[in-house]
């Protein structure tokens, strides 16, 4: 019995996933779109594995809010596991239906058919028909029963292979990006961003602006919302950078060097929740450890692009957002529009590694486009605009609190959290699309939300450790008054949680005599978990371990991605001086049903490359008047010189429902690392990022 | 002021009437449909615009169009086609070496240049002359593989 799905429930009508199309090929629809991630080649595998095709028979149709199901956001690694599951129900009942259809028509009992790229084969000859020349006798419109069980995995031809990416050749010879966008009389657009919310704009030297831009723009005024529109790219850049210079505010945000610590931040008055076990009485003796790491930027390799065309009453949206169906219902209520009069198509742009300004930028081409009617806009946030106004990665302070038995293994725990929400993707806990601040009316201000731990969690994400320990828990404090918006960054807060938690177990490991492997493995009984402990420490030899301290280390770190998706173990070695060069990265990962493995170890390459940059370099600072980290030389990221040789394998786990993945190895590099240089110093580092200063002020405690 | 300008792109010459000061990433975009040299920070900080002038892997995003004449620019455009992938071009698509792939046009280009000049280079020397191209990706260690494989196709080590 397969029954429905978690998408299907929400979008049970077959066409939405599944069409059959004149050129002989099947559109797959779905709501998840390309980040980056290889997602739309890993359906397009399920899909054609399910229907009998080749994978060149299949077109994803990816974020399409008229004609695609609506999946919310691409987010939290549940594609694969929610999409991919669906694709596979949708297509195993439509293959049964087309098999019935071509039964009758042949007058042949089904099981004499077979289907070879869509043909159908009557006793191993061709039959003359395929599934296009009966789709239109299959009813596309009905909705899926989910009483067609998919094929068995011993059959899969395409599902747990390395197909190469449907969409790189393309990227490789200059193309596919919604940057290169050119419809017929597009005009440019840039914006003017508001100072913060609140913030009125009460002179606009607009004549200075003007010839700055050295050629013609319109400027558009909506309120406080001010975009530069002209047909020359160029004279539109120019207007924007000179505007900040000729714009005259009221209410500007101020922000505080100081307010951009995770101290200050954990300073701040909290909405306290306590998740998991409660405390015991009397409270018990505890080991506690504090953690922190800074405000992180998504430093999306390209500011955010949108596209929008306000034509025939219907205003036309494409954004490289994460979510196309939420998309058209926060720019319908933002402008005012009936959602059936608004239309967004998903456009591959930058990778986004979670809420950037992606959404934003989309209500800001959106209101130029009303503003013009008639007239594509394409408007392009600029560097610094994405760095100073896109959602920022929470600050964040963990203690760890340990109790301990005679041996000085953990039997009672307590992940102590201070951090601001992780989820204020538009639509959300109240949350809006920037430029909504910026109108005549703006939208209530948000109530404290971040995303609970039953959906994977936001601050409280990881927070839990996976070992056997009788009475778990997390004691939330969820800041609310921070002075910029804070949303979700790939692993929101399981990359402290999990630096945390790791790290204190290494400090119990230590006081306990044992090795770290050793010590995790006698309280850890989750087998899959164990197995990739237990693989990665091969992998990196662990067996010859030193005993440290001479300024070269190895180090764990282990994690369940939201406790519920894939395992990941990682072994990090180090070279510490004045400052931490990773040389060597091992990881094992249990992904489950693997559908693509290159598609899944480059996810995990990248992650891994993502955490060590996070962990050694990455750190947004605030000045008096804005974020001061607006360009890559005040937010350095890891280069090619900084490259470790990774190392990635996967376990055999192909019994077990596919896992999401692109998350999963980003705190355990973290705390991999961290727990390295403990090794290779003999001196714990508790604050990301790990940088010469830190490392200069530990040498000398 | 704007002045008709002749510009050498992938071979072939194109009169353009644009003000001089126009950085030469737009007059590709804009003007001659070229989209492959892309824009990321316009601070010549992270490599996503580099085309080559004279064969020298440079910024696009804010070097005048007007300093151009009479130089020879190829863009990742200009190194293969989609049916003709340059030997760069293979090798990432066979590393797989590309996540979102926005940087990969800056990346080709630059390894081109690279390769130009030392054909048969260590991972370390590959690694130091990508340095300048930034990837939020992290597919530098495939990017790393892939240039080393073109680089052993392109110029084969004596046997």
């Amino acid at each position: 019995m397969t029954g429905l799905t978690f998408s299907l429930k929400d979008n049970p009508q077959l066409d939405r996933w599944l069409r059959f199309q004149d050129d002989r090929t099947v559109r797959i629809g779905t709501g998840k779109v390309e980040l980056g991630q290889g997602v739309l080649t890993a359906l397009a595998q399920i899909a054609a594995d399910e229907l009998d095709l080749d994978i060149g028979q299949i077109r994803m149709m990816s974020g399409n809010s008229i004609e695609g199901p609506a999946e919310g956001y691409t987010a939290s690694s549940w594609s694969i596991e929610h999409s991919g599951a669906a694709i596979r129900v949708v297509a195993a009942e439509v293959r049964a239906l087309a098999l019935a259809r071509a039964a009758l028509r042949l007058n042949a009992a089904p099981d004499e058919l077979t289907i070879v790229e869509g043909a159908f084969l009557r006793n191993g000859a061709p039959s003359g028909i395929d599934y296009w020349s009966i789709a239109g006798e299959i009813n596309l419109s009905a909705e899926a029963t989910g009483t067609v069980p998919p094929r068995p995995g011993s059959t899969y031809r395409l599902v747990g292979t390395s197909v190469p990416r449907i969409d790189l050749r393309a990227k490789l010879t200059g193309s596919g990006f919604i940057q290169d966008m050119a419809l017929p009389g597009m005009l440019h657009a840039r914006t003017l961003r508001q100072p913060g919310r609140g913030a009125t704009l009460i002179g606009l030297d607009e004549d200075a602006i003007r010839r700055r831009a050295g050629a013609a723009i319109q400027i558009v005024r909506i309120d406080n919302f001010v975009a530069f529109v002209g047909v020359d790219e160029t004279a539109v850049r120019a207007a924007a950078i000179a505007a900040a210079a000729c714009a005259v505010w009221e209410n500007a945000r101020a922000l505080d060097p100081e307010q951009a610590m995770p101290d200050w931040v954990a300073s701040q008055p909290s909405i306290d929740q306590r998740i998991g076990d409660p405390l015991p009485e009397p409270a018990p003796d505890r080991v506690s450890v504090r953690f922190t790491r800074p405000f992180l930027s998504h430093g999306s390799i390209a500011p955010s692009c949108a596209v929008a065309l306000y034509r025939d009453d219907i205003l036309t949206v494409w954004s490289h957002a994460q979510g196309m169906h939420p998309l058209r219902e926060n720019i319908a209520k933002t402008v005012g529009l009936s959602p059936n009069k608004v239309a967004c198509h998903h456009m591959q742009g930058a990778g986004c590694y979670g809420h950037n300004g992606a959404d934003d930028a989309a209500l800001d081409a959106a209101l130029v486009a009303l503003a013009l009617p008639g007239q594509p806009i394409r408007h392009m946030w600029r560097r610094e605009e994405e760095f100073g106004y896109e959602p920022l990665s929470s600050a964040m302070a963990v203690t760890v609190h340990a109790a301990l038995d005679p041996a000085g293994r953990p039997v009672d725990w307590t992940t102590e959290i201070w951090s601001a929400t992780h989820g204020q993707r538009p639509g959300v806990g109240g949350a809006y699309l920037l430029a909504a601040d910026a109108l005549k009316e703006p939208p209530p201000e948000r109530k404290p939300f971040d995303i609970p731990l039953e959906r994977g969690g936001g601050a409280t994400r990881n927070g839990i450790p996976l070992y056997d320990i009788d009475a778990k828990r997390i004691d939330l404090h969820l800041i609310h008054d921070v002075p910029v918006r804070t949303s979700s960054l790939r692993g929101l807060g399981a990359t402290l949680n999990v630096f945390a938690i790791e790290g204190l177990l290494d400090n119990l490991a230590a006081r306990a005599g044992e090795d770290p492997v050793t010590y995790r493995l006698a309280i850890l009984s989750d087998p899959r978990a164990r197995r990739v402990l237990e693989k990665a420490a091969a992998m990196a030899d662990w067996s010859s371990r030193d005993a440290g301290g001479a300024g070269s280390g190895l180090g764990l770190g282990l994690a369940r991605y939201k406790n519920s998706s894939a395992y990941a173990a990682v072994v990090a070695a180090v070279e510490v001086d004045e400052t931490v060069r990773v040389t060597d990265v091992w990881c094992a990962v249990d992904a489950g049903l693997v559908i693509n493995p290159d598609g899944l170890v480059n996810q995990i390459e990248g992650n891994i490359v993502q955490a060590i940059s996070w962990t050694l370099m990455e750190e947004v600072r605030f000045g008096l008047e804005g974020i001061a980290t607006v360009d890559w030389e005040s937010y350095p990221v890891i280069r090619f010189s900084d490259m470790p040789e990774i190392r990635v394998e996967l376990t055999e786990a192909g019994e077990h429902p596919p896992l999401g993945v692109g998350e999963c190895a980003g705190g355990p590099t973290a705390a991999a690392i961290g727990n390295a240089v403990a090794h290779a110093l003999g001196i714990r580092i508790h604050d990301m990022p790990m940088t010469r200063d830190r490392i200069m002020t530990a040498l000398m405690a | 002021m704007s002045k008709a300008l002749t510009l050498t792109v992938n071979g072939q010459d194109h009169d353009i009437d644009v003000p001089l000061t126009t950085p030469l990433l737009d007059v590709l975009r804009n003007h001659l449909g070229l989209t492959g040299s892309r824009y990321g920070c316009g601070l010549e900080q992270c490599g996503a615009c580099m085309v080559l002038i004279d064969g020298r892997a440079t910024y696009s995003c804010s070097r005048e169009v007007g300093t151009l004449a009479g130089r020879a620019v190829t863009t990742v455009e200009g190194l293969g086609s989609a049916a003709a992938l340059h030997p760069l071009q293979q090798a990432f698509l066979d590393e797989q070496a590309g996540q979102c792939g926005y940087c990969l046009s800056g990346m080709l280009i630059a390894a081109k240049a690279f390769l130009d000049q030392n054909p048969q280079p260590t991972r370390s020397e590959v690694a130091a002359a990508l340095d300048a191209n930034l990837c939020r990706c992290g597919s530098h260690p495939r990017i790393l593989r892939a240039v080393l494989k073109a680089a052993a196709k392109i110029h084969p080590k004596a046997a």
